[in-house]
């Protein structure tokens, strides 16, 4: 019988991304889905990125992940995003074509080494004498045996669609739900609990009356995601902006007893970052109108996808809203909005390796852990299909840290604090913000690849040269000083306050660039414009790079102190109860992030260390 | 690198001695700033004259010591002020380091952690590290109550409050590009930051508001009306700080009187008479002496031994209680039963019969609180020193010139104080995001 290293379930974000990155490491991997043409669909809205997200794509991709090179294929319209404020919080972000998003995705998992595809529906997981993750049992009773299984089933576990009094049970529209795998986690005893969450109505393109609509352009020069795509080649197009009126608020308020989420039909959480448009106007009621971005789902579709107006209201009232609303009063509805109800694991059941704690061999990403978003669930499909890539050969796992990168401030987030609503990356989530850019992921993560062997060729070459020529352009810059009266005299207003600065130090002065500095010393003039911008960021950040670089040392030397996975807290002195109960809950990794959740005292975390400490005489503390 | 720390070393109260030690890579640097003089030999007594480096101001004179790393408690590089044991002394040191850049003041347990992580300490050293840090947060927890309750604590969470929604804008407007939240706000936001900044000065700069933070140990007389309270803080604080009269039900309100008990720093409140009834006003000034009797670290419950023992007064009596007996000079039969284990006196407020023996017994309850956990002046830096923290990040970031820069200098500030207040989560902050803004398209 045929056994592989790493079946992966699922065939979303994080199901393409873990199967890629299982068999990039060399693992013999299998991805097992419902439908082989739903691979790579984006089931929500037609686009990828934007603030913290477009900083998660940047990085699956310096760590060689599919999703930024599938994005810049099917990309029809990209604007980075906050181009007038700061490097740190700039966010690349594009329009996504759905059909050629799927196809590229499905044409790069087919070119992937060391990985095959099926279509069968999963209904157990198969576990071996030792209690450890060996397989998974498909709808015809086969078993698929493997060392590792990665699960990716985002909204499918227990699925249920709510259009108005309509309840459905589905994974997405016109998809069935998975009921058979939400029993078997439940019986192996992973803590369930339900999240919410709702799309919009998908409108005819061809029945909006675009005449009188502001348009919003992409950038002139579309920037990609990945730091392998040269340029941008698919045809770019425009989105619309319309907005809700006081005709329309006044139809939600009159059918609010019909809407799911106020008659109690609903009862779990919603993300408070994408509200339903009904949510909205009974929330903020002073407000006389919201945005509507109309977002084209592709060059050959006509289908639009109305951001803003997520709801659940019924049929006839969705359709109804739509006659209130500017550019849309004729528009056909090709597909109700809904929202879905869904089962997910309390993240909290994993490691930061991904790996449940309950049973070896046995990795969650995406949705299933609560979260929300393509980027998040690709980020830990990444890390999920790494890690069992590398636990199957041996290895040992990768963890990133909220110093890292965003990806390890999402997992760290999601594996000690849990979730109480979906989760989305946030860049007000990263302590390190200023250090975390879309700008250097590859600097930051290109190490990290280079040792554990998950980059391709000419992704090392690529990184290596950068690193190369940074390095050099930065000791080229912090060679060339000088003093306030030499810059006064070639015109630049600096402080006369006779201090010696070198290039970096000067860029540092608003009004001052490489252009300007690259008159008194040519040799800055050569530099391309990627290492000329890192030089220039390395300027407006630096005071406050140092400051974090502190913050990141003591951050770094708190988790480098391991606690173990079982450690019994009943048996740990000195503990109060509500901070034993909280330690329990969360099992944090390390000291670290034991002191990060809330209402741990300095007094706990000694404790802890003490007992570690007494516990493992070889552990490093 | 780590940072540099300090503290003081030895207990707290009046003293001959007291040690301050500083440990971390800026140890050598803060010393030869704070004697102006090049570091003494290594593991040598020299003695010293130390100088606030800034105002030249002379602090005290002492003995010095310096521990080139590894040779060190810590495993760091350490010095040592030993100096005169006042506390006025020891907090103007405390203080003139607290200002010097780099330097910070110990957390909890700090030091004894630092030496643990150099495997410098033993398991058994680290058992009695525990109880001692247990000792402090006990206490701690005390003193934010009372502060949580007081105009301190309200002071610091408004400021907090309005620093997040502040944040909140920066945040809302990074993180949610595509929303329609008004640029104007930006001015706004500006002004808020200087705003709060300006009230932080102003608060760092009037000394008069520290006292609150130096009160020491807060003791709380409580019983029924016209048991002699008042007249027990007289006596004690052999001035006349309450209004003393025979009328029941005259102190309605709380009435603090600071005091200097064998050199340890106390407050003691006189509280309403705990009695049912009684007008508003009076009800009031009941509730509030229940709320000083649960926050208080020492309860005085003063009963009239020509009276039987009431029942208000009987449940608050527990293991942090002295009892006492008034009116001994009326009665001089037994004490009857009050229950609650404490130590019991009877005294004569009037005649000041019996009240030596209550007098050492006080002292003593007050020594051990004062203990070797937290000290006031501590206390006072540490929130000095976040406060201090919070007004640079703030004076930063109203000038950043980019939104990111000042929302780091923001989060900065939000986290000093949260250092006083309770951490902040970044929850708290999107939940001012989703709470103001509009957000979601």
């Amino acid at each position: 019988m045929k056994r592989w290293d790493v079946i992966v379930v699922g065939g979303g974000h994080a199901g393409c991304e873990a199967a890629a990155a299982a068999a990039r490491l060399g693992a013999r991997t299998l991805l097992v889905t419902h439908k082989l043409s739903t691979i790579g669909e984006m089931s929500c809205n037609p686009a990828i990125g934007g603030l913290g997200k477009g900083h998660l794509v940047r990085e699956i991709d310096a760590l060689d992940g599919v999703m930024a090179r599938v994005a810049d294929r099917a990309g029809i319209q990209f604007r980075v995003l906050n181009r007038s404020k700061g490097p740190a919080v700039r966010g690349p972000r594009a329009q996504a074509d759905r059909s050629l998003y799927r196809e590229a995705m499905q044409t790069a998992l087919a070119a992937q080494e060391n990985l095959e595809i099926r279509a069968a529906s999963v209904e157990d997981i198969e576990l071996d004498d030792a209690g450890r993750a060996a397989g998974v049992v498909t709808g015809d009773g086969a078993v698929l045996s493997a060392a590792a299984v990665v699960l990716t089933t985002g909204t499918f576990l227990g699925g249920m669609i709510h259009i108005g009094e309509e309840k459905v049970p589905a994974g997405r529209i016109g998809d069935a739900a998975s009921y058979g795998l939400s029993r078997t986690l439940g019986q192996f005893g992973f803590p369930l609990g339900r999240l919410k969450t709702g799309t919009p109505p998908r409108l005819d393109g061809r029945t909006i009356d675009w005449s009188g609509l502001e348009i919003q352009p992409g950038d002139d020069e579309p920037a990609p995601f990945s730091y392998m795509t040269e340029r941008i080649t698919t045809p770019q197009i425009a989105c619309h902006l319309t907005h809700t009126s006081a005709a329309g608020h006044d139809l939600i308020r009159a059918n609010l007893h019909r809407a799911p989420i106020y008659t109690g039909q609903i009862g779990s959480t919603g993300p408070r970052y994408c509200p339903s448009i009904e949510d909205k106007i009974v929330r903020f009621a002073d407000k006389s109108s919201h945005q509507i971005y109309l977002e084209p789902e592709g060059l050959d579709d006509d289908t639009v996808y109305p951001n803003g107006i997520s709801t659940s209201l019924p049929r006839d009232v969705q359709q109804a809203l739509l006659g209130t609303i500017p550019g849309l009063e004729n528009a056909r509805m090709v597909r109700p909005g809904y929202a879905i109800e869904y089962d997910y694991v309390d993240p909290r059941a994993l490691d930061h390796s991904l790996r449940t704690r309950m049973i070896p061999g046995l990795y969650f990403a995406g949705q299933i852990n609560g979260t929300t978003g393509y980027e998040e669930a690709a980020a830990q499909g990444l890390m999920a299909g790494l890690n069992a890539g590398l636990t199957v050969a041996g290895r040992a796992p990768l963890i990133l840290d909220r110093a890292d990168a965003y990806i390890g401030v999402l997992i760290d987030d999601l594996v000690t604090k849990g979730v109480s609503e979906p989760y989305r990356m946030f860049t007000s989530r990263a302590e390190y913000r200023l250090r975390l850019r879309a700008d250097n992921a590859d600097q930051r993560l290109g190490p990290i690849g280079a040792r554990i062997g998950c980059l391709s060729r000419e992704r090392l070459e690529a990184w290596r040269e950068k690193e190369t020529a940074l390095r050099a352009a930065r000791d080229l810059a912090r060679s060339l000083r000088a003093s306030p009266t030499a810059l006064n005299r070639e015109g630049f207003r600096i402080k006369q306050d006779g201090v010696v600065r070198d290039a970096i130090d000067l860029l540092a002065f608003p009004g001052v660039d490489i252009a300007g500095l690259a008159r008194i010393w040519p040799a800055l003039a050569d530099l391309r414009h990627e290492i000329a911008e890192q030089l220039a960021i390395d300027g407006l950040y630096q005071g406050y790079m140092a400051r974090q670089d502190a913050d990141i040392e003591a951050y770094r030397r708190d988790d480098q102190l391991i606690l173990p996975d079982d450690l019994d807290y009943g048996a740990v002195g000195s503990l109060s109860t509500e901070i034993r109960q909280k330690l329990q809950d969360a099992r944090p990794r390390t000291i670290g992030a034991a002191a990060r959740i809330s209402g741990v005292t300095p007094a706990a975390t000694v404790a802890l260390l003490r007992y570690v400490r007494r516990g493992m005489p070889d552990a490093r503390v | 690198m780590p940072d540099t720390i300090f503290a003081l070393s030895s207990a707290a109260g009046r003293a001959g001695l007291a040690v301050i030690r500083i440990s971390g890579p800026g140890a050598g640097a803060a010393l030869e700033r704070l004697t102006g003089a090049v570091l003494p030999d290594p593991r040598h007594a020299a003695r010293a004259v130390l100088r606030n480096p800034e105002s030249d101001e002379t602090l005290d004179d002492g003995i010095v010591l310096w521990f080139p790393a590894p040779y060190s408690y810590t495993g760091e590089d350490v010095a040592e002020l030993h100096i005169h044991g006042g506390v006025a002394v020891v907090a103007a040191v405390l203080d003139s380091l607290a200002a010097q850049p780099g330097l910070r003041l110990a957390e909890p347990g700090e030091f004894t952690r630092r030496a643990f992580l150099a495997g410098k300490i033993d398991l058994t050293a680290a058992e009695g590290l525990i109880d001692l840090i247990d000792a402090e947060t006990a206490a701690q927890r005390r003193q934010a109550l009372r502060q949580a309750d007081g105009e301190l604590g309200r002071l610091y969470d408004g400021w907090r409050t309005r620093l997040l929604a502040l944040l909140a804008h920066f945040e809302a407007a990074i993180d949610f590009v595509d929303e329609p939240i008004p640029d104007s706000l930006e001015r706004e936001v500006r002004r808020g930051i200087l705003s709060v900044e300006d009230e932080l000065t102003q608060h760092l700069d009037d000394n008069r508001r520290g006292e609150r933070l130096r009160e020491g140990v807060y003791i709380a007389i409580l019983g029924a009306p016209n048991v002699g309270k008042s007249s027990l803080l007289n006596l004690l604080s052999r001035r006349d700080a309450a209004i003393v009269s025979s009328t029941a039900g005259t102190t309605r309100d709380v009435v603090e009187v600071r005091l200097d008990l064998q050199g340890y720093p106390v407050t003691l409140a006189d509280t309403a008479g705990l009695r049912d009834g009684g007008d508003a006003i009076e009800a009031e000034g009941v509730r509030r002496a229940r709320d000083r009797a649960a926050q208080a670290d020492l309860k005085l419950v003063l009963f009239d031994l020509t009276a039987s023992p009431d029942a208000a007064s009987r449940a608050l009596i527990d293991s942090d209680t002295i009892v006492l007996f008034n009116k001994s000079d009326l009665n001089d039969g037994d004490m009857p039963a009050t229950g609650g284990g404490a130590a019991r006196y009877a005294v004569s407020v009037k005649t000041g019969a019996g009240i030596d023996p209550f007098l050492s017994a006080l002292t003593e309850a007050v020594r051990e609180r004062m203990g070797p956990s937290d000290t006031p002046a501590i206390t006072r830096t540490r929130h000095r020193s976040a406060l201090r923290d919070c007004r640079d990040a703030l004076a930063r970031a109203a000038s950043a010139s980019q939104s990111e820069l000042a929302a780091e200098d923001l989060r900065l500030a939000v986290r000093a104080l949260g250092r006083i207040t309770g951490a902040v989560d970044v929850e708290d902050l999107l939940d001012v995001i989703f709470r103001d803004f509009c957000i979601g398209k």
